[in-house]
């Protein structure tokens, strides 16, 4: 049955990066200027004759939907075309970079999650107490403060008044030795990066969690766990947070759009080698297959995330497992 | 032998329009072996008795203000909350009206089962699992080892509570608490379900404390009733003493809502009895009998003086001026 929903949820999946594919396509080449002037200016000369050629060796010559069919069977192929500005494959660039966009993503989101449903929880304890006003502040905070904001908020505290995290970049040439070093060093400098994009989201899941978990704490089946004699720990890291996550769940995995697209800031902020700022820079570089390589690569995470977090609510609800 | 002893206990609710004396020096005994019914209409405090014994009323704004509870000699009341979750759900079972949103959705059912006897009992999960499958079989559940796997979703109201009388008697308790066990559940499967409870009781040995409001249930199963009126116990004996002979004019208005248990039932179908008036409100009660401005037997002192639960002798005691005033003319 697991099976099933797997197979029939995958080809919905590649429905849709087709679907994100064409509708790229079409919305880049709607877009004013043409790729020939792009290509053209790396060159230095833009004589008709030569903007013809280019055209032609680009193939930008052929009607819309020959170009379209041309690169949609390229891309299945995972050929993503050629980067004007680099002179190189978008789908070598892409790679390149798509570990550093992860490894980022996934250390705030495991930060927001850890740390806002622990927070969460605590303060359910004490509907009124200290951690639960902390939540509180902290979420407000977290809402209304932009990513960008808070970028350079940390980045002007920690590079001049206490420089204890690197501001910049995602590893030192002359602090990394051996892998362990080097792992240790992108560790040093994930952290600032990590945190402005995780601080958002953490304010999220606390409040969710303090709520979800009130919500649950009320149900019939605590008490009936309280009847049993199960300690308060268990009551509350057991029986109500395992139906507390349930919500947190779907809407982690419904923001994660969100949070692959604060990245792109966030790496801009912090020069993080990532999809995001390569996207930020073949945008000003009007790059477009390089740009349209990324649009579609972050299309395609998302849409990985969103498979995974459906069938992480499977394992963790047994009422949707079960479900037909 | 006494195996469960309420002696006096006041429990008060702090609520916005003042102190509100849910329960009011409620007194109860329950034999070894025993099932003890106790009746009274919503709000009476029934659930708020059961919650107190388990030491779980909610506090705050809930408080057991004086009184003792006695678990074979032992005060329950000041316990440590150790010693008191050592107790519950080990040596005093609860079971609850609601089967539906009782257990926990996301664990099997032999799961929740089982995990009661690994709190109390020094059981490896296997042998806890395997307990779990007997106290399936034990409650009448078909297929017990597959059904132990199921989540609570998968089954019927009566199936769950059936697996809720499981996880209360999972540990084999002294006593056990069944608060308005078939409220929810159609009346067919209400009928299994109070078979279900005498037969355990009768296998087991274990003391019941059935919570109801059906007089038909209390007359089938109970040895004797506890009858119970904004928070105090207006009249308590056998079965037999309170429901052939009722003192208390509220257990006379009770007896008389269920056509089948009136003394001599009327030839013609007359239309269902009601006590007129509501309960009144905790926070205003006065310092006469609770009952007396819905009670059509009230003397002048009803309304002045608080009566107090007087014993005929033979264990049948009824709180009531007139049923006192009656007594001793004759
Ligand atoms: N949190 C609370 N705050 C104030 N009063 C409360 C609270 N919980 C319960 N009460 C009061 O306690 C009284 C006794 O409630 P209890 O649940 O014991 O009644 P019951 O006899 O079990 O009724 P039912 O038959 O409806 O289950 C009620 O009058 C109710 O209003
Ligand atoms: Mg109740």
């Amino acid at each position: 049955m697991l099976l099933w929903t797997v197979i029939r949820r995958l080809i919905y999946s590649v429905i849709l990066v087709v679907a994100v594919l064409v509708l790229n396509f079409l919305l880049i080449h709607l877009a004013p200027g043409d790729p020939a002037d792009v290509i053209a200016g790396e060159m230095g000369g833009a004589t008709e004759e030569v903007l013809a050629s280019i055209r032609k060796a680009y193939g930008l010559d052929q009607p819309l939907y020959v170009q379209l069919w041309v690169y949609l069977k390229a891309a299945a192929g995972g050929d993503l075309g050629q980067s004007f500005f680099y002179n190189a494959p978008v789908i070598d660039l892409i790679l390149d970079r798509v570990g550093a966009t992860l490894l980022l993503v996934f250390t705030a989101l495991g930060f927001a999650i850890v740390v806002g449903t622990t927070l969460g929880v605590i303060a359910s304890r004490k509907p009124t107490g200290i951690v639960s006003n902390l939540v509180t502040v902290i979420s407000v905070i977290g809402y209304s403060a932009p990513i960008f904001w808070t970028g350079i908020m940390l980045i002007i505290v920690f590079a001049s008044l206490i420089p204890l995290f690197p501001i910049s970049n995602m590893y030192d040439v002359t602090k990394s030795v051996g892998p362990f070093g080097y792992a240790l060093d992108v560790a040093h400098h994930l952290v600032l990066p990590a945190f402005t994009l995780g601080i958002v989201y953490l304010a999220q899941y606390s409040r969710l969690t303090r709520a979800s978990m009130l919500e649950v704490l009320g149900s019939d089946y605590i008490r009936t766990a309280r009847a049993k004699g199960v300690s308060e720990r268990k009551v509350y890291g057991r029986h109500a947070l395992r139906n507390a996550v349930l919500p947190i769940i779907t809407i982690a995995g419904l923001q994660f759009g969100g949070i692959v697209s604060g990245a792109v800031l966030v790496e801009t902020v912090f020069n993080w080698p990532g999809l995001g700022t390569l996207a930020f820079d073949s945008i000003l570089a009007r790059d477009y297959p390089t740009i349209l390589g990324i649009l579609f690569f972050s299309a395609v995470i998302v849409i990985v995330a969103n498979l995974i977090t459906d069938l992480l609510y499977r394992v963790a609800d047994p009422r949707i497992r079960m479900a037909k | 032998m006494t195996v469960l002893k309420v002696d006096n206990i006041v429990v008060d609710f702090a609520t916005r329009r003042g102190n509100a004396r849910v329960l009011d020096h409620v007194n109860l005994e329950v034999n070894e072996g025993e099932i003890l019914g106790i009746v009274g209409e919503s709000g009476c405090g029934k659930s708020m008795t059961a919650l107190s014994i388990m030491g779980l009323v909610p506090s705050p704004p809930g408080n057991l203000t004086s009184g003792s509870i006695y678990l074979e000699g032992r005060d329950l009341v000041g316990l440590s909350k150790d010693e008191m979750r050592e107790i519950r759900g080990n040596e005093i079972g609860m079971i609850f009206q609601e089967p539906m949103s009782s257990l926990n959705p996301v664990f099997t059912v032999g799961e929740q089962i089982a995990e009661s006897v690994r709190l109390h009992e020094n059981a490896s999960q296997r042998a806890a699992w395997e307990r779990a499958v007997e106290m399936l079989r034990a409650v009448g559940i078909p297929e017990a080892e597959v059904r132990a796997k199921s989540y609570p979703h998968q089954l019927s109201g009566g199936m769950r509570q059936r697996v809720m009388i499981a996880i209360a008697l999972a540990c084999n308790p002294r006593v056990l608490i069944a608060d308005e066990p078939t409220t929810a559940l159609d009346t067919t499967v209400q009928a299994q379900i109070f078979d279900l409870l005498e037969e355990l009781q009768k296998s087991r040995g274990t003391a019941i404390v059935l919570i109801t409001h059906d007089m038909g249930a209390v007359a089938q199963l109970a040895d004797r009733v506890a009858v119970m009126y904004a928070g105090r116990i207006v009249e308590t004996g056998t079965v037999e003493q309170v429901l052939t002979m009722p003192r208390h004019p509220y257990t006379e208005g009770l007896i008389a809502c269920v056509p089948h248990l009136q003394p001599d039932p009327p030839e013609k179908r007359e239309p269902l009895l009601e006590i007129p008036g509501v309960v009144p409100s905790l926070t205003e009660l006065g310092d006469g009998c609770a009952f007396a401005p819905r009670c059509n037997r009230a003397l002048a002192t009803c309304t002045g003086r608080q009566p107090v639960l007087k014993t005929e002798g033979n264990g049948h005691a009824t709180a009531c001026w007139a049923v006192e005033a009656e007594l001793e003319n004759v």
